[in-house]
């Protein structure tokens, strides 16, 4: 059996000047393939993507074990730490209006995830770059390259986003709700994109989103998080059997074409499910 | 409507409202002009002279037409260069002013870049450690050079500095005996007595431009760090700022390279405009140390109570403001991409 | 059970808010040390007469120019007079001067301000510029300007330094005013009728209060320093009024070997100065609206 790229077990993360954990005790392990992790605002999966990158200033983190590939994540300095973000270890950001620099080119963007990790020419960066947007479909790379991000399209600031963290080849991306800022129209080009160069390279995808719908047609494996806490594992495929009441609550919310007309359910939240598993 | 158009009339209503701020400048300072108590034809005439003198002065000076009228002259002045004589020198207003400028302006701009130079890595490193204690110590910092009275701080500095330590020059631009060594072909006492090969001339000259310029520059940091300090924060709760970090930049690299980058047009902008306040505080050290500036020939120009050349230099002061405002949304337009 | 909700505090409502205000602000050392310092000058001012151990003007030409000690807590100056009764009759001086221009500057400022501000159109062109000609000038030029203008003396520069000091508070009220315009219970008050005038003064004015009063509270500090100036270059008080800023200039001919001449003076003028940027800053703290919930 392949070893795993990631094994997480109780992982807590508090912040600072807060009186309860964000997230509590959460476990699970990811391979080559897509894990979906599902939740509501506040349930504390953006914060676990951030945690794996170590990027929450202020958090506490602690964990019974974080192996990331060979590498026991807790134990790496700093400056270990900025070798494996970018270059083993990145994620796509969810708005390319926000995430990337307003006053630079979107080619220099891309290009300097590999002129960071890599000895190499400016020219040589710019090469890759180029190649890299090829790679997420983007016609008339060399053109797209010298632009601004406020000259191109959100589809398409998502997609110089891909290029940019899938650039030096990492084992394990992180896409924190990659598509939730694109129009409706667009999602799904992306996504495939998104889809065809994580199959292609074998890595390790983690999809945090709200959208229920979009990780059961995208994942292999979904976790349900509610407060902090994983409340249920399973295949995507097993989704219409979920056990746990939320998962089941959050299926019954879907609005479906050629569904009934009677109001949809809304979720019943019960004080149990705050409760950990001990 | 094309990029071009949209352009043109941009630029057409800024020069249109630019006009009219300089109408109004030119408005007010020839009502306080002519609100003074005192007599200006007094002034020129002396207290014994007769009747017909004072009456022939009184009309060469316009005094006897309706006020909007004599308004229209002094507009007609003002657009041909004409600012009077300077009662104390006998010379052109216009030209004195253009003499004494020089000074001031090298005063300046050695203290903007010690303002600069101070108040933004200043107001960078207190950013990026807000609310810990970097942060207070430049607040309080900058707010002792907010707060201080300039004259005074000069002042003690001067007795600290010169007199008891000897450590810098005292009054003036240079040591009383290098006076009328250099040739002023500038105007910029460092640069002319590089020119003329006269190296002691110019330590001399440096040694005497370093407090002022010191004391000038800490009073303009305090505004500098200020705005630094909010313009980095702004940046540092961007998301490009997390996505740099992911790529695997380090703090350092993505301060610098990221965020520091995007408030490098808004710096140039208040640096512009606390070069402009600093002609305020130059007024008051010129008359500390006695520097042979701008503000020492407004102030003297007070003391014998030259209205005239004192409405010019505040005339004049108006439009360098107006001007560098205009310079610092000029360049804010030229170096921002998303404006263009 | 009593469903009424009763008043927790027996005083009335704006009062308790400036309790509230102030026992925020003795929380931060900083703006406690601004409120002392501010408090002291009023005291000193008010009480004057009492804490003062001479008469301010009183000469004593055997005297002149004492160290510190022999019953001048501070020492005499060039004409024998007590520096510390000076400085304290002074402090009456910075008093009026901050009082006189907060009074002027804060309500004119405001209405004009919050006027352009919501009705837009041809008035806030008119006012804007209007401000935008006073503020081409440093405060201290223009300032400079109209007392020499009208002849130094005190009134003249609190003049003065009123006539510069409100374009910034109009700037902040219009910019204010134009944000709180668009909102929807302005909206309703247009609806049921209400005049223009009413809404400013009822709906809109409030609203700014807030952001006017710190700008006017840091503004003071610069108000300080410029009638410091303007006494400095003798177009402020005369003597032989204890000015701050005239008791520097007239000391400095002798400040190489009688220090204390104007080292108390400066040190006034500093303390009172950074004691309202201090208390400017913790009034941003206190009546920032995202803080509310802390007082």
């Amino acid at each position: 059996m392949e070893k795993s790229i990631l094994e997480v077990e109780n992982l807590r993360i508090r912040y600072g000047g807060s009186e309860t954990d964000a997230v509590r005790g959460v476990s699970f392990t990811l391979g080559r393939e897509r894990l979906g992790i599902v939740g509501e605002s506040g349930s504390g999966k953006s914060t676990v993507g951030r945690a794996l990158l170590r990027l929450l200033p202020g958090a506490t983190i602690t964990a019974d074990r974080l192996r990331f590939a060979e590498l026991d994540l807790p134990s790496l300095s700093e400056k270990e730490m900025l070798k494996v973000r970018g270059r083993r270890m990145s994620m796509i950001l969810q708005d390319p209006k926000f995430s990337l620099n307003p006053i630079r080119r979107v080619g220099d963007q891309v290009a300097e995830t590999y002129l960071r990790h890599f000895k190499c020419s400016k020219a040589e960066a710019r090469d890759k770059a180029l190649a890299m947007l090829e790679a997420v479909k983007i016609r008339e790379p060399k053109r797209v390259y010298d632009q601004y991000p406020h000259e191109i399209s959100g589809g398409m600031g998502q997609r110089v986003m891909i290029a940019m963290m899938l650039l030096a080849d990492p084992d394990l991306v992180i896409a924190d709700e990659p598509t939730s800022a694109l129009d409706v129209t667009v999602r799904l080009q992306v996504l495939n994109i998104l889809d065809r160069l994580v199959k292609d390279r074998g890595i390790g995808l983690i999809m945090i989103s709200h959208d229920l719908n979009l990780v059961r047609n995208f994942c292999d494996r979904v976790l349900i998080m509610y407060a902090g806490r994983i409340v249920e594992t399973l295949a995507a495929a097993d989704l219409d059997k979920a056990k746990h009441p939320y998962t089941r609550g959050l299926l019954a919310a879907q609005p479906r074409i050629g569904g009934g007309r009677t109001p949809l359910a809304v979720l019943d939240r019960r004080p149990e499910w705050l409760e950990e598993i001990a | 409507m094309s990029q071009r158009r949209i352009r043109f009339y941009g630029a057409a209503g800024q020069i249109g409202t630019i006009a009219v701020t300089l109408l109004g400048l030119l408005l007010l300072t020839f009502f306080i002009g002519r609100l003074m108590p005192a007599d200006p034809v007094r002034a020129i005439v002396g207290e014994d002279a007769t009747r017909e003198t004072y009456e022939q002065v009184y009309r060469s000076l316009g005094l006897d037409r309706p006020l909007w009228e004599q308004f229209f002259y002094y507009l007609g002045d003002v657009f041909t260069g004409n600012f009077g004589t300077s009662i104390r020198t006998g010379q052109p207003v216009i030209q004195d002013i253009l003499h004494v400028m020089p000074a001031t302006i090298e005063l300046a701009t050695f203290a903007i870049l010690i303002g600069a130079g101070l108040g933004v890595p200043l107001g960078v490193l207190a950013a990026v450690n807000k609310d810990r204690w970097p942060d207070h110590v430049v607040r309080v910092f900058s707010l002792f050079g907010h707060s201080m009275p300039i004259f005074w701080t000069g002042m003690i500095a001067l007795i600290v500095f010169y007199a008891h330590l000897g450590l810098v020059g005292g009054s003036g631009r240079m040591d009383q005996f290098y006076i009328g060594l250099v040739e002023e072909r500038t105007g910029f006492l460092l640069i002319d007595s590089l020119m003329a090969g006269e190296l002691d001339v110019f330590w001399s000259a440096v040694n005497h431009i370093i407090l002022p310029a010191a004391l000038l520059g800490y009073s303009s940091s305090a505004y500098i760090t200020r705005m630094t300090r909010s313009f980095m924060l702004d940046q540092l709760g961007q998301e490009y700022v997390t996505t740099a970090r992911v790529k695997g930049l380090s703090r350092s690299q993505t301060i610098w390279q990221h965020a520091f980058i995007n408030i490098r047009v808004q710096l140039v902008t208040i640096i512009a405009l606390a070069y402009g306040s600093l002609l305020e505080g130059a007024v008051l050290i010129e008359t500390v140390f006695a520097w042979p500036g701008f503000g020492q020939y407004l102030t003297s120009n007070l003391i014998t109570g030259d209205m005239n050349a004192v409405m010019t230099c505040v005339l004049i002061v108006g439009v360098i403001f107006i001007g560098l405002n205009l310079l610092s949304d000029v360049l804010y337009r030229i170096f921002d991409p998303r404006t263009r | 059970m009593d469903a009424r909700v009763q008043p927790t505090s027996r005083l009335p409502a704006p009062i308790q808010a400036l309790k509230n205000i102030v026992l925020f602000l003795l929380k931060s050392p900083t703006s406690t040390f601004g409120l002392f310092v501010l408090a002291l000058l009023v005291l000193m001012a008010a009480f004057a007469p009492l804490i003062a151990t001479h008469d301010p003007y009183a000469q004593d030409l055997a005297n002149t120019l004492q160290a510190p000690g022999n019953g001048h807590l501070f020492g005499t100056d060039e004409l024998g007079r007590d520096i510390f009764s000076r400085l304290v009759f002074g402090a009456r001086i910075t008093l009026t001067i901050i009082f006189l221009v907060s009074i002027v500057v804060g309500p004119i400022g405001l209405v004009i301000g919050t006027t352009a501000g919501y009705l837009g159109g041809k008035v806030d062109t008119v006012m804007m510029r209007i401000t935008d000609i006073f503020l081409s000038f440093p405060s201290l030029i223009l300032s400079l300007a109209f007392v020499a203008a009208l002849g130094p003396s005190l009134n003249n520069a609190i003049i003065a330094i009123a006539l510069t000091s409100w374009p910034p508070i109009a700037r902040l009220a219009r910019a204010e005013a134009m944000t709180f315009r668009k909102a929807d219970y302005i909206s309703a008050a247009r609806l049921q009728g209400a005049s223009a005038t009413r809404i400013i003064f009822k709906s809109i004015m409030p609203m700014c209060l807030p952001s006017v009063l710190i700008r006017l509270t840091l503004n003071m500090a610069t108000v300080i320093l410029t009638a410091a100036g303007l006494g400095f270059l003798g177009l402020g008080a005369q003597p032989p009024l204890p000015e701050w800023g005239a008791m520097i200039a007239t000391g400095r001919k002798y400040m190489l070997d009688s220090w204390w001449l104007v080292t108390f003076p400066g040190i006034s003028i500093l303390s009172v100065s950074l004691a309202f940027n201090l208390l400017g800053d913790g009034l941003r703290d206190a009546l920032d609206p995202k803080q509310v919930n802390r007082r």
